[in-house]
């Protein structure tokens, strides 16, 4: 099963590496990781998806706890969330193919974001189900270039998957 | 008033009540080294980083306190790995201190650069990068706090030049704060009496020590669980120790080269106890057939050993001390008296043996060191085949008497290690056993322990081969042996003597009981080349994918 982990982690240098490391050494295989700043700047968001059964989780989680960066983990896989991973895609296209590529672009709500004499570069946000949708309706036009962001989500309603004012100044004395 | 970074360095190792670091200077580290000139703190200089890693580990395993090392940057700095692993890998609380370039010069390949904390994350609890001059107190504040406390383990500061030069104003943070970071201390209330329940209905329990008991100081607390409940205990190779060797309770160690009974044990009992234990492959062996017909109790503060290896019924996170002292009072007196009796007949049955006939024996060697030390002496192993006949056959009335690599199984650990066990027991006899092979990796540590004047008691154990690698080669590639036999040997008796040692060698079982007791009870430093027969295996031996209970003997 896939599961969708929120992940809160110190901004502090290497991190990344940290994550991802402890990802490959353990085996573990990440189907996509995305990472930004939160509101907060000592904090950054991570959404980390990853396959494996729930024992496999288990590990998953309980390792990345073990890093002293990491300050919260929540897989939001069983609650309801909102995802979103947005995706550029150059299409090729020439001048008896726009139309037709242009209308798939209207109806999945995608945007042209770069013309060029023989191809379109589009621009689409979505959850997995639509980006896939739109990515398989392109195929047929010649996909010569493709880059996801991968996913970043959040839990809906007022709950919080991730609180971040859990920076506190440091007790000097 | 203003003072640099590096002496800044030094106030906080003197905060955090550090009376030793051990170390190797270089051009990176020049600055901390200077301030080493104004600090009560004695520094040893090794002969090698790896000592200095090792060193500290020994350090820290005796007195409990945190182990520091320090090294230059890129050589310096990787020279500390097998050290920094080893650490790692049994839980050793340790700050490292490392040197590096200057930041200006980081990421461009300087002279002598590398990047030590990315090479070091995996081998690490965490690790830090100075960049901010004005960070470094809190940042070592953070560190010694993270290494000690938890889970122990390793964690190393890198310093760039540059900024253990710069000028900071002085302040010692009492407290740190780390979100990310908050070791469950207290075992879960209802865990506990869950617990309690299945103890109380079990008829045949069985206790599965580890070096956690060690780490917590919970040996009191493990001697009174055993007692109450009347079950008998055995212990891992970093559990040794953790409870009275001589003790009607006591097992001995379990797995691949455990007792028959302590194994037999496990694999009949109805209720495993582990605490601050970790089911190492070197224990289990075959899972399935591991207490197959236990529900497991598993107590320890790291969440992520809970199911890790083996599933178990009842997981308790939190610290082995705590959690007992809340367990005991949930349990009543317990007789168990036919497990026990059957407990009596397989030690009967199945005792530790070899063969005492011919040239001088390996075990023979152990036995009488155990028979002659006092009890408070401090035996330190190398890794091989020495190394489990020491687990084996010694016992220990107390914890942090015996020093050995379990989990990364380096050899060379022991020199090193016994220096700094020295160092921290000053006052206390030091032994060690190694092999002819592991002495060789570390030896140029000989040259510490020397300045130090430490009166170390080494014991080589000489077969003049590798014979862990032998004694494989012999079980699963039909005795072909590759590289296992030396064709130069060491004079190790002559080393010793080179170095300041009275030197001995023995061959026979005679000559080794003559010489014992003095040696022992001699103030200087000895070296006792013991020649024994080479074709020893160490047994029982549980084979691969075997369960534990079918071990060869
Ligand atoms: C050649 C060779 C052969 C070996 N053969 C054997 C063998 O036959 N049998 C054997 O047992 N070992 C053997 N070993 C050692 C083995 O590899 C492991 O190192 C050892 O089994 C691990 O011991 P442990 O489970 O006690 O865990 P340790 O490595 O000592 O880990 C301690 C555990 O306690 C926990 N802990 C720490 N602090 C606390 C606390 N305050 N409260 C609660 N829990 C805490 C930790 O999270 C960890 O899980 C061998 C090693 C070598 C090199
Ligand atoms: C650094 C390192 N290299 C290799 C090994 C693999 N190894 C394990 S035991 C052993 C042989 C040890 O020989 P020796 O020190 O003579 O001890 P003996 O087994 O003969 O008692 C070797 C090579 C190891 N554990 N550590």
């Amino acid at each position: 099963m896939r599961h969708t982990l929120a992940v809160l982690v110190e901004n502090n240098p290497g991190v990344l590496a940290r994550v991802a490391g402890l990802f490959s050494r353990r085996g573990f295989n990440i189907d996509s990781l995305a990472v930004g700043r939160t509101d907060n700047p000592a904090v950054s968001a991570m959404t980390i998806v990853v396959e494996g059964d729930d024992r496999y989780l288990e590990q998953v989680n309980k390792q990345l706890h073990k890093l002293v960066d990491v300050i919260r983990i929540s897989d939001i896989t069983r609650d309801a969330y909102v995802d979103r991973e947005l995706v550029l895609i150059k299409v090729s296209a020439d001048s008896n193919k726009r139309a037709e590529i242009m209308q798939l672009v209207d109806i999945f709500r995608a945007r042209i974001v770069d013309v060029g004499p023989k191809s379109l570069t589009i621009e689409v946000t979505g959850n997995d189900g639509k980006i896939s949708a739109f990515e398989e309706s392109l195929r047929p036009f010649g996909i010569k270039e493709l880059v996801r962001t991968g996913k970043i989500a959040m839990l809906r309603g007022f709950k919080a998957s991730s609180k971040n004012n859990v920076h506190k100044e440091e007790d000097e004395s | 008033m203003e003072i640099t970074v590096a002496e800044a360095l030094i106030r906080c190792l003197e905060q955090e009540n550090v009376e030793l670091v051990f170390g190797y200077p270089g051009g990176a580290i020049l600055p901390v080294y200077d301030a080493l000139n104004k600090t009560t703190i004695k520094h040893i200089l090794v002969r090698h980083e790896q000592g200095a890693a090792h060193a500290a580990d020994g350090y820290a395993r005796v007195t409990g306190k945190v182990g520091v090392c320090l090294a230059t940057s890129g050589p310096g700095a990787t020279n500390l790995i097998t050290g920094i692993a080893n650490a790692y890998m049994d839980s050793v609380p340790m700050v490292v201190i490392t040197g590096q370039v200057s930041t200006g010069m980081v990421g461009t390949d300087a002279f002598q650069e590398v990047d030590i904390t990315g090479i070091t994350i995996p081998i690490t609890k965490h690790n830090f990068l100075v960049k901010d001059p004005n960070q470094l107190p809190v940042i070592v504040k953070k560190a010694f706090h993270l290494a000690s406390t938890g889970r122990p383990g390793p964690v190393l500061i890198d310093l760039p030049k540059d900024v253990a030069m710069e000028k900071i104003k002085f302040k010692y943070p009492k407290t740190v704060v780390l979100p990310g970071y908050k070791p469950t201390f207290k075992g879960h209330p209802s865990m506990v009496q869950q617990a309690g329940r299945i103890i109380m209905e079990s008829e045949r329990p069985v206790i599965y020590a580890g070096g956690g008991i060690r780490i917590a100081n919970a040996s009191p607390e493990l001697l009174q669980l055993a007692e109450k409940i009347n079950a008998p205990v055995t212990h891992t190779l970093m559990g040794l120790g953790c409870f009275p060797g001589d003790h009607p309770l006591f097992l001995g160690m379990l797995g691949l080269h455990g007792t028959k009974y302590a194994n037999q044990a496990v694999t009949e009992c109805d209720c495993l106890i582990a605490v601050g234990a970790r089911f190492d492959d070197r224990v289990v062996s075959k899972i399935s057939g591991f207490a197959p017909t236990a529900k497991i109790i598993h107590i320890d503060i790291d969440p992520a050993e809970i199911g890790k290896n083996v599933r178990i019924q009842l997981p308790i996170v939190g610290d082995v001390k705590n959690v007992l002292g809340a367990l005991l009072p949930q349990l009543e007196k317990k007789e168990n008296a036919p497990w026990l009796a059957r407990i009596r007949q397989l030690k009967e049955e199945f005792p530790l043996h070899y063969d005492r006939n011919g040239c001088l024996k390996p075990q023979f060697v152990v036995e009488k060191l155990n028979e002659y030390k006092d009890d408070r002496a401090i035996v330190v192993t190398d890794v091989g085949q020495h190394q489990m006949w020491a687990a084996q056959y010694m016992r220990f009335k107390e914890p942090r008497c015996f020093l050995s690599s379990g989990g990364l199984g380096a050899m060379g650990f022991c020199l090193p290690a016994a220096v700094g066990a020295k160092l921290g027991a000053p006052d206390r006899t030091v032994i060690t056993v190694i092999g002819d092979g592991g002495i060789q990796m570390t030896m140029q540590e000989l040259g510490t322990a020397a300045e130090q004047k430490l009166p170390l008691k080494i014991f080589v154990l000489n077969n003049q081969r590798l014979g862990m690698v032998r004694q494989l080669q012999d079980f699963y590639c039909q005795k072909r042996h590759v590289a296992v036999d030396f064709q130069f040997n060491l004079d190790f008796a002559e080393l010793g003597r080179l170095y300041g040692m009275e030197g001995y060698t023995v061959e026979t079982a005679q000559q080794l009981e003559k010489l014992l007791p003095e040696v022992l009870a001699s103030p200087k430093p000895v070296l006792v080349n013991c020649m024994v027969d080479p074709e020893e295996n160490v047994l029982p031996m549980v084979l691969d994918g075997a369960n534990i209970n079918e071990a060869v003997d």
